[in-house]
């Protein structure tokens, strides 16, 4: 159960990105996903949501995701909330880029990104000469890394397709509870 | 709950006051309008569409939903109704159930009586055996039902006994299986479970001819798939029910239904069981709950109420394939019992999804990128 001290002390972790309610309601399907009450979520139970599965970059957000306890979880998840700066969602977008976390995406992170992306339904050498073609239009060269200011200067114009998601969250702060494994939900009862 | 049945669709059951999250959820196709215009780096660097649906998927997602528990609202929360509550415990813990187990109790008893003799010496005679072991095992199902008392309202026609049928229901606990059998003896198609149910799996329902599975076993669609076909043909054999989800959904959505019983050339008739929530829930939700601890909270519990109704035979129209078939079914069954309906297929619970899902993501993203790239 989550005291006013945790849901506050959560709430400075991920920058107020969320109101106390959405933190109540996330922590009921953080519950409701951690089945073994172990605090985190194992890759196992986010790959068994069949819509998380399906998706082309999951593995790479597990790799963001793992071992996750519940605050992490939230400061994660801060990115999708409405509340987000953009600057938040940049630097998150960034972050699934740079897989070997030293601060640069180079030619071959973002060729491995969008080989998630297209699967087999584009041969290597087509990927990389798109992504060459893409690059030098845009000023920069195969040879070249990007950082975070960089991404910034290109995603600037990304306006809300990040926040589309989180008409789920509204949903959840307009309904006001998520309704946990075992806690109510439903119509009231005589038992 | 009527009988004449509104078919209002179950978001305002789900969500009285609440509203409906499947308008908040995106529909299958992409969120956004498709891009046009020349690809640049911003194209291909803002992979926010993609990774919103994923954090969608993990903030909340269809198919876990269907497998979650919802019991009724506690009303037992102040001064007044407390102490109601609690006689009502009092009353149900210890008078209604010693009651109910000594009821059922006595119907094991007549009912293993007259079941072990005829089996053993009636081998003879098999029409008569046969029909006695059904009169039987009906009557041992509404001994069970009586033990939970069983409010059932059974609507439609009650199932004939003709060859070239097969039954098909919405499964929400294994309990649908008794209720069923208590109006008409079915042959069933279960998977095998251990412990004192399959004792009973492998004597007393052999007798009303049912067929085993094994999830696990990958050989085994095809073997059952032949004993279906043949105890479909056979014109003394019972009806064969058939649960096409695969498994326990909560009663309020249904799961995509296996294409196996839809492609045995016969007649399809389904089945929609809804339970009314009002005393205790019925959804046997196998991860949480063994089965006898599904049936002890059923007997503790004031009563089950549940409608049933045998809605009209299906056939497969021409040109209609089984999956196609096996969706119109879902939809007559889901519609009739106020139900949604969701695009998973059930054994997704024990299983990944096919890669194939991905793979259409993947073509699609692709060939909008090849697209654009031509545009100059």
């Amino acid at each position: 159960m989550l005291t006013q001290y945790d849901i506050e002390e959560v709430q400075q972790h991920c920058k107020n990105a969320f109101t106390q309610q959405e933190i109540v309601s996330l922590y009921q399907r953080f519950c409701q996903l951690d089945r073994n009450n172990c605090g985190f979520i194992p890759s196992d139970e986010f790959l068994s949501i069949p819509e998380f599965a399906v998706n082309p970059l999951s593995q790479s957000m597990l790799r963001l995701l793992d071992g996750f306890n519940f605050k992490e979880f939230i400061a994660f998840l801060s990115a999708f909330s409405p509340r987000a700066t953009l600057q938040h969602k940049i630097e998150f977008i960034f972050k699934v880029y740079d897989t070997d976390c030293n601060g640069k995406v180079s030619f071959d992170d973002m060729l491995t990104v969008l080989r998630d992306l297209t699967g087999q339904y584009m041969s290597e050498q087509q990927r990389k000469e798109v992504l060459a073609q893409v690059l030098e239009e845009a000023g920069y060269t195969k040879d070249s890394f990007l950082v975070l200011s960089d991404f910034m200067k290109v995603l600037k114009q990304l306006i809300s397709s990040i926040t589309c998601c989180t008409g789920i969250l509204k949903f959840h702060l307009d309904s006001g509870q998520f309704g946990s494994e075992d806690g109510s939900g439903g119509s009231r009862g005589l038992e | 709950m009527n009988s004449t049945g509104t078919l209002k669709s179950s978001s305002s059951e789900l969500d009285l006051d609440r509203p409906n999250i499947e308008d908040y959820l995106p529909s299958g196709a992409a969120i956004q309008q498709e891009p046009c215009g020349k690809l640049r780096l911003h194209d291909l660097l803002d992979i926010s569409p993609t990774l919103s649906e994923a954090a969608g998927a993990i903030v909340d997602d269809s198919f876990t939903r269907c497998f979650k528990s919802n019991p009724p609202e506690p009303w037992n929360w102040n001064i007044y109704l407390f102490p109601l509550w609690c006689f009502g415990v009092f009353l149900r813990y210890l008078i209604i159930f010693p009651t109910r187990a000594l009821v059922l109790t006595i119907g094991w008893i007549i009912f293993l009586s007259a079941f072990i003799p005829v089996h053993l010496l009636l081998k003879g005679h098999d029409k008569l055996r046969r029909n006695i072991e059904r009169s039987l095992v009906e009557m041992m199902c509404g001994f069970f039902v009586a033990s939970w008392t069983g409010v059932v309202k059974y609507h439609g026609p009650r199932p004939s006994r003709r060859p070239k049928q097969v039954f098909v229901a919405n499964h929400t606990s294994m309990i649908d299986f008794i209720i069923l059998e208590q109006m008409t003896a079915f042959a069933v198609i279960m998977q095998k479970h251990p412990g004192w149910v399959g004792l009973l799996q492998s004597t007393i329902l052999e007798s009303v001819g049912c067929i085993w599975f094994n999830r696990s076993e990958a050989k085994d669609r095809e073997i059952v798939a032949r004993k279906l076909r043949d105890h479909v043909q056979g014109t003394d054999n019972n009806p064969l029910l058939i649960f096409p989800e695969g498994t326990c959904v909560n009663n309020h959505y249904t799961v995509m239904f296996k294409k196996g019983a839809f492609e045995l050339g016969c007649t399809v008739c389904p089945i929609a069981i809804k339970y009314n929530k009002i005393f205790v829930d019925a959804f046997w939700n196998s991860r949480k709950q063994s089965f006898t601890t599904h049936l002890l909270q059923l007997m503790t519990s004031w009563a089950v109420v549940c409608d049933v109704w045998y809605l009209e035979p299906q056939n497969l129209k021409p040109g209609e394939t089984p999956i196609e078939f096996a969706e119109r079914v879902r939809d007559i069954i889901s519609t009739r019992a106020g139900l949604k309906m969701v695009p998973w297929d059930g054994y997704l619970k024990y299983s990944r999804p096919s890669p194939k899902h991905r793979e259409r993501k993947q073509q699609n993203f692709a060939e909008s990128v090849l697209r654009r790239l031509e545009e100059k």
